[in-house]
């Protein structure tokens, strides 16, 4: 089966300092990857090149059998992909229901329309209700983004990556500044949401290894802008280099 | 119901302006309704997508010269032709200059607006045979929907039907701008506006987006230019000075960009308070600034952000 989304042999040079030194990785059609790594170990250089943030300095990023290194985050979008970030990262002044509007109207490229009535429009209220409510946020509709909960706000990032109904989601530590007891929570609901929104394959970045553990069909550990394994949660368990260098402590 | 019923009142009280026997304050509403008709435009740049202008000035003397050129030079006497001309000119000279500008965010975005601005003004001063230079061209009175209105004596010309065309096109300014913020464009430049980065990663064209909404305020400035200067019967190179920009952003600031109608408000106060101040001291530019000081420090929402902190009261 082709994959959903490959990096080959990706490289990614700031100045004198090298990332990534060619990664190759791949996500399937129904998996769930799990990068994991220490700090500085590049996973979020990774992230930026498959998202098409930054174009890597040699190597290839193909999506849905094209090459999409570089070509920004809109046409990755408009393509498929959709991503949420480690820091919360939501439009203050708008309201829970306007954040996921956007989305649904440049998913439906009614995005630059001057004339159209936006109350009107059935498919786009359609599309955000039923976003709402697969996070739980239904009863927050009318509510000002800047005024929601920081765990609030982070299920809304990911929400409104999930209004543009992409194939493939990547998020940046989805869990990260939430309690640990909520974080299986959100968890649950983005397993859910991308079920049911019909999600074909997910990368996450994370740093809790209870998750990783929990969610993950497979595991890309990364160290020092390499690929040291790449393989089942079972198999990096047993794995004592990936042990020792990346979960720091013996499991 | 309130915001309603107030606009309810304050376009009956603009309708009536005229008919309370002082012509002088019907006459400074003109202005009014012409920089009302801009600021609309600038404040879609400004309030709805973040971008500041120092140049929209430009604009407004597109406007003011098309209209001044169409009447001397070809003849042209319909002001809905000045109109309709005026708007598509700005759109033409917008889209080369939005397409630049809106490459750049912030400082960088103002300077490269003040620059074309500038630039405009250079050109406008400099080309004589085209413009009459310093001198500017003048503006042969228009007519309204067909009507010469030759029987009217200037004055009652202007504070009579060019008044309420005036007022009545300002109207329609302000409901086809209504829609265009609420309209899913208008959403879009608000969470451009928001967070431009997030905004790209769920599929939003910022600077597409952003350059509409450039194009859009160049149209809005032009068609306030053409109102401009029918009363002053001049179009002249200081329409696109920096400082007449300067006065577009002062009179956001005045009446508060957060707000639809806040641009509306700012060009009301700023006319009738310049009227006020002139009259009394000829150090009005100092009054001003000191306003302008303390409008930034104590009413960073201007003046409607305070009317809507009082109505929530």
């Amino acid at each position: 089966m082709t994959p959903l989304l490959e990096a080959r042999d990706v490289v990614k040079r700031y100045g004198d300092v090298q990332a990534l030194s060619g990664v190759t990785m791949a996500l399937r059609g129904g998996e769930f990857v799990s990068i994991i790594g220490p700090n500085g170990a590049g996973k979020t250089t990774l992230v930026n090149v498959l998202t098409g943030l930054l174009r890597p300095t040699s190597g290839r990023v193909v999506f849905k059998g094209r090459d999409v290194a570089g070509v920004g985050p809109v046409r990755l979008a408009a393509l498929g992909m959709a991503r949420s970030f480690q820091l919360v990262n939501v439009f203050p002044a708008l309201t829970v229901a306007e954040t996921l509007a956007v989305p649904a109207l440049a998913r439906l490229g009614r995005g630059g329309r001057p004339f159209a009535s936006l109350a009107r429009d059935v498919e786009v209220a359609d599309g955000v209700a039923e976003v709402a409510e697969l996070f739980g946020l239904a009863e927050k509709l009318p509510r000002l983004a800047r005024t929601l909960p920081q765990g609030d706000k982070k299920l809304l990032d990911v929400a409104s990556a999930f209004a543009l109904r992409p194939e493939v989601i990547l998020m940046d530590e989805p869990t990260s500044g939430v309690s640990t007891r909520d974080k299986t929570a959100i968890m649950e609901t983005l397993v859910q949401a991308a079920r049911r929104i019909g999600v074909k394959g997910i990368i996450q970045v994370e740093h809790d290894m209870d998750i990783v553990f929990a969610y993950s069909d497979r595991i890309v550990a990364l160290h020092q802008g390499r690929v040291l394994a790449d393989a089942t949660p079972d198999a990096i368990r047993a794995d004592d280099e990936v042990v020792a260098t990346v979960l720091g402590r013996p499991r | 119901m309130t915001g309603r019923l107030a606009l309810a009142a304050a376009v009956t009280a603009a309708a009536a302006v005229p008919l309370l026997g002082r012509d002088y304050y019907a006459t400074l509403m003109l202005p009014f309704f012409g920089y009302s008709i801009a600021l609309l435009g600038l404040n879609l740049l400004f309030g709805t997508t973040g971008l500041l202008s120092f140049g929209h000035a430009l604009f407004l003397a597109v406007g003011g010269y098309t209209a001044a050129y169409l009447g001397s030079t070809l003849g042209v006497r319909s002001l809905e032709a000045m109109l309709a001309v005026a708007l598509v000119v700005a759109a033409v000279i917008a889209v080369p200059v939005g397409w630049l500008c809106v490459r750049y965010v912030k400082i960088y975005f103002g300077m490269l607006t003040l620059a074309f601005g500038m630039l405009f003004y250079s050109f406008l001063y400099k080309f004589y045979a085209l413009t009459g230079g310093d001198e500017g061209m003048p503006v042969a009175r228009p007519s309204l929907l067909g009507q010469g209105f030759g029987e009217l004596d200037k004055t009652a010309y202007l504070i009579g039907p060019y008044y309420y065309y005036s007022l009545a096109l300002c109207l329609v300014a302000a409901v086809v701008m209504w829609r265009i913020v609420r309209s899913p464009l208008g959403l879009s430049l608000r969470a451009i506006r928001e967070n431009a980065d997030k905004a790209e990663y769920v599929g939003v064209r910022v600077r597409r987006y952003r350059f509409y909404a450039f194009v859009i305020a160049a149209v809005f400035g032009a068609a306030g230019g053409v109102l401009l200067v029918v009363p002053t019967g001049l179009a002249a190179p200081t329409l696109a000075y920096w400082t007449h920009s300067g006065n577009l952003v002062f009179m956001l600031l005045l009446g508060g960009f957060g707000h639809f109608f806040g641009p509306v408000v700012g060009a009301f106060v700023f006319i009738f308070l310049q009227d006020q101040v002139m009259s009394v001291t000829q150090y009005w530019r100092f009054v001003f600034g000191a306003v302008l000081a303390a409008v930034v420090i104590f009413l960073p929402h201007g003046l409607m952000g305070l009317l809507a902190r009082r109505a929530d009261a």
